[in-house]
C-alpha cells in the first residue's frame, strides 16, 4: 500500500536568516525532499541603470558602491575602467598600484564575510565572528584612507579621491602579517570539520559544462575545475605584473563542483590575494593620484564594454555614450545575478538544509542582482 | 523528604503542593544561571564580551530580559489551532518538570524516592516530544511543521541508545532507583561508574574501557534529546527560522526556552548519576570530618549541581563551535553507529558482569 503524500510549498524568504539579503525562493517539498526551487527576485530594485543616465559619469560612481556593498572598491574599479576606456586616457601609475591594493584587500574582506555567512548557514556561529573581527580591520584601513567603511566613493574616473595616508603600507603590511596565520585557525575551526564536510561535500555539484553554459563566473565557476580568472586572462589595469595562481575545485572532499569546493576555492583566493598585495606594496610610485581625474568628463559618442574580477565573479559594465556629459545608457552585467540562476539546476533533489548549503556556496548579494 | 514535610505541617495537601513547588526553586535560579553561562561562554569563545551593561559584568541581563519577555504581546495567529497552541509550551514545560521529582539532589533530598527513578526519567521526558509536535502543528506554520517533525523522529530515535546504555548500568548496579546508583559510588571519585564502580577487582579494570563508550554514546544522544548543536534541528535557525516555536511569542516561548534549559539540566544530571557518582562528594565530605552531619546534604547538592551543570557548559561549548548535522546524517548516526555500539557495549559489559 503507498502512502499517499503530497507536496508543499515553502515560501523561504523574503524575511528568513540565510537567504542572504531579501531574496525569497520558492521550494516545491515533498516531506524535506526539494523538487523544485524557484527564485524570487526584485525586493530590492533601486533603479540603478535608470538612474544613472539622468546623471553625469562622476555622479554614478557612488551608485556602483550599492551594487555589490560588499565590494564596493571592486564595483568602482569596474566603473572606472569601463569610463576611462570610452575616454581613452592613460592612468598614473601609483594610482593603478593603489587600485589593485584596495581592490584585493576588499576582495579579502568579501570571501571573509562570504565565508563567515557560509559557516553560519551550517550552523557554526564562531567562525563567522572570528573572519568579522578580522573585516573590520581591513575597514579600518580603508576608513583611514577615504573616510567609509563599507560603501567607499574612493576609485574615480581617472583617478582617487584621496591619497593613501602616510601609515598605509605599515597597516597594510601588519595586516597581512596578523591575518595568514587566523587562515589556518579557520581552516582548523571549520573547514577541515568532519560535520562541516559531511554537510557540504557532494552537495550541489555544479558540473564544469553546466557552469560554463550558465555563464557562471568567480568562485563559482573556479570551484567547478574551470581555470578562468579575468585578472590572468584578460588582464585588465596591471594585474599582468604580479604572480600568483588561481585556485580551481578539485573535489578534495568528494566530486569537483560542489559546496566545499566553491567554499576551499574562496580560501584559497585569499592567500592569493594577500600574494598580489604583497608584490604591490613595496612598488607603489610617486605622483599624485589626482593628476589624470578629467576636469570636464564627456566622453566622445561610441559604447564601451569591460568586465573586472569581483570577489563574486565577473562583473561587467557596457556604457552607451551619446556624447554628453551624461551616460545614454549603463548595462551592468551582475555575476551574483548569473551565478544565483543556477540554483534551480543544483538544487533539486537535495535537502530543505542543503538548500541553505547551496545558497550560501554561491554567495550572492542582492544588492547587485536586483540592482 | 515526603515525610519530614508532612510532619512539620501536618496536612497531606499542602505538603504535597510545596513538595511540588521545590523543584521550581532550583529551576529558575539554575535557568538563569544557564542563560547568563550561555551567553558569557559563547561570548569568550567568540572572542567578544558578551552582556556588559546590566549589573556586574551583565549579571543582571537575565532579569531585563525576563521583564521584556513578560511585558510582550501574546501573539495567536488566526488560524492556528489555539486549543493545543496554547497548550503545547505547559505540555512541553511540564515533561521537562517532572524529571526533577526523581533527581537525587542528596541523601536528604528527593523529591519522589520511586523504587523506578531511571524507568520514571526515561518515560517522562518523552513528554517533551508531544509537546513540540502539538506546538509545531497548532501553529499552523510549514516551518514549525517541518520543525516538530524533524524533533519527533529525533528524540524518540535517540531514547534507544541513550536506554542502552542505561540498561547497562542498571546490569550493574542492579536497582532502578537513582539515590541507590548515587550511593553504589560514594567515597572517591575511582569509585565512580565511569572508572568501573566501588568494588575493586577485576570486573572494576575490565569495565573502565566500556563505561567510557557508554558515557560517550550517552551524552551524544542526550545533545540530541535536547536539541543541542550539533543535534538542533529542530529549531534549525538558519533553515527553519525558528523550528516549532517560529509562532510563538512572550510567555509561551519562554516557556519553551525553560523547558530547554531544564531539559538540558535533567540529561546532564542523568549522566551525571550514572557515571559520576551523583552527589556523591569524590575527596570525601567535610562535614565526615568535622563531625557535623548536618553539613554533609548541603555538600552533596553543592557537588550535585556543579556536576550537573559542568555537563550543562560542555554542552554549550559544544554548540558554539560545532556546526549542524543534517536530519538524514543524524539518524544515520544513530541507527548505524549509536546503535549497534551501544548493544554490542552492552552484551560486553553483561559478560563482564557475570565474570
Amino acid at each position: 500500500m503507498a502512502i499517499r503524500t503530497e507536496k508543499m510549498t515553502l515560501n523561504m524568504g523574503p524575511q528568513h536568516p540565510s537567504t542572504h539579503g531579501v531574496l525569497r525562493l520558492e521550494l516545491e517539498i515533498e516531506g524535506e525532499l526539494v523538487i523544485n526551487v524557484k527564485p524570487h527576485i526584485g525586493y530590492l530594485h533601486r533603479c540603478f541603470e535608470k538612474h544613472a543616465e539622468a546623471m553625469t559619469y562622476p555622479q554614478v560612481v557612488p551608485y556602483t558602491d550599492r551594487l555589490d556593498y560588499l565590494a564596493s572598491m571592486s564595483n568602482n574599479f569596474g566603473y572606472a575602467v569601463a569610463v576611462e576606456k570610452l575616454l581613452g586616457i592613460e592612468i598614473p601609475e601609483r594610482v593603478e598600484y593603489i587600485r589593485v591594493i584596495m581592490n584585493e584587500l576588499n576582495r579579502i574582506a568579501s570571501h571573509q564575510v562570504a565565508l563567515g555567512t557560509y559557516g553560519l548557514d551550517i550552523g557554526a556561529f564562531t567562525p563567522f565572528l572570528y573572519l568579522f573581527r578580522d573585516r573590520e580591520y581591513i575597514y579600518d584601513i580603508f576608513e583611514k584612507t577615504c573616510g567609509a567603511r563599507l560603501l567607499y566613493n574612493y576609485i574615480w574616473v581617472g583617478g582617487l579621491s584621496h591619497d593613501i595616508h602616510q601609515d598605509f603600507v605599515k597597516d597594510v603590511k601588519a595586516y597581512i602579517k596578523y591575518f595568514r596565520p587566523i587562515m589556518d585557525e579557520v581552516n582548523n575551526l571549520l573547514s577541515y570539520n568532519k560535520i562541516f564536510i559531511e554537510r557540504t561535500a557532494n552537495i550541489g555539484v555544479l558540473p564544469a559544462d553546466v557552469a560554463l553554459n550558465y555563464g557562471a563566473s568567480g568562485p563559482v565557476l573556479r570551484g567547478s575545475g574551470v581555470k578562468w580568472d579575468l585578472r590572468k586572462n584578460d588582464p585588465y589595469s596591471i594585474y599582468d605584473r604580479f604572480d600568483f595562481d588561481i585556485p580551481v575545485g578539485q573535489g578534495w572532499h568528494g566530486t569537483v563542483g560542489d559546496s566545499w569546493d566553491r567554499y576551499y576555492v574562496r580560501m584559497l583566493e585569499m592567500e592569493q590575494s594577500l600574494r598580489i598585495i604583497e608584490q604591490a606594496i613595496d612598488n607603489i610610485p610617486d605622483g599624485d593620484v589626482q593628476s589624470a581625474i578629467p576636469k570636464r568628463i564627456k566622453p566622445p559618442a561610441g559604447t564601451a564594454y569591460t568586465r573586472v574580477e569581483n570577489p563574486k565573479g565577473e562583473l561587467g559594465f557596457f556604457i552607451i555614450s551619446d556624447g554628453s556629459v551624461n551616460p545614454a545608457r549603463i548595462k551592468v552585467r551582475a555575476p551574483s545575478f548569473v551565478n544565483l540562476s543556477l540554483i534551480g539546476e543544483i538544487c533539486r533533489g537535495h535537502l530543505v538544509a542543503d538548500i541553505i548549503a547551496i545558497l550560501g556556496s554561491l554567495d550572492i548579494v542582492l544588492g547587485e542582482i536586483d540592482r | 523528604m515526603h515525610e519530614i514535610l508532612n510532619n512539620l505541617i501536618g496536612n497531606e495537601i499542602i505538603t504535597f503542593l510545596i513538595a511540588a513547588a521545590l523543584p521550581l526553586v532550583f529551576i529558575v535560579p539554575y535557568v538563569m544561571l544557564a542563560v547568563y553561562l550561555e551567553r558569557k561562554v559563547a561570548a569568550h569563545i567568540q572572542d567578544r564580551l558578551g552582556p556588559m551593561r546590566v549589573g556586574w559584568h551583565g549579571s543582571l541581563q537575565l532579569i531585563a530580559d525576563f521583564l521584556k519577555l513578560v511585558q510582550k504581546e501574546d501573539i495567536i495567529a488566526d488560524n492556528n489551532d489555539k486549543k493545543l497552541f496554547n497548550l503545547a509550551p505547559i505540555l512541553t514545560f511540564a515533561g521537562a518538570y517532572a524529571a526533577y521529582a526523581v533527581l537525587p539532589f542528596s541523601s536528604a533530598y528527593i523529591g519522589s524516592g520511586a523504587e523506578v527513578g531511571v524507568f520514571f526519567l526515561v518515560a517522562i521526558s518523552s513528554l517533551v516530544v508531544a509537546g513540540i509536535l502539538m506546538g509545531g502543528w497548532s501553529s499552523n506554520n510549514k516551518y514549525s511543521l517541518l520543525g516538530a517533525m524533524r524533533s519527533a523522529a529525533q528524540i524518540v530515535s535517540y531514547e534507544i541508545p541513550s536506554v542502552l546504555v542505561i540498561l547497562s548500568i542498571v546490569m550493574i548496579t542492579g536497582t532502578l532507583s537513582l539515590a541507590e546508583m548515587s550511593d553504589m559510588q560514594t567515597g572517591y571519585f575511582w569509585n565512580w561508574m565511569i572508572f568501573g564502580g566501588a568494588e575493586i577487582g577485576l570486573t572494576k579494570f575490565l569495565l573502565i574501557p566500556f563505561m567510557f563508550i557508554a558515557f560517550i554514546i550517552i551524552y551524544i544522544s542526550s545533545l540530541a534529546e535536547v536539541n543541542r548543536t550539533p543535534f538542533d534541528m529542530p529549531e534549525a535557525e538558519s533553515e527553519l527560522v525558528a523550528g516549532y516555536s517560529t509562532e510563538y511569542s512572550g510567555m509561551k516561548f519562554a516557556m519553551f526556552f525553560l523547558a530547554e534549559y531544564a531539559n538540558m539540566f535533567a540529561v546532564s544530571a542523568l549522566v551525571t548519576i550514572l557515571f559520576f557518582g551523583g552527589y556523591q562528594s569524590p575527596f570525601g565530605y567535610v562535614g565526615n570530618l568535622l563531625g557535623i552531619e548536618w553539613l554533609v546534604p548541603i555538600e552533596q547538592v553543592f557537588w550535585f549541581c556543579t556536576k550537573g551543570i559542568l555537563f550543562v557548559v560542555v554542552q554549550i561549548w559544544l554548540r558554539w563551535t560545532l556546526p549542524r548535522v543534517r536530519v538524514d546524517q543524524l539518524m544515520a548516526l544513530c541507527w548505524k553507529y549509536l546503535i549497534p555500539y551501544a548493544l554490542v557495549n552492552l552484551i560486553i559489559i553483561g559478560i563482564i558482569t557475570l565474570i
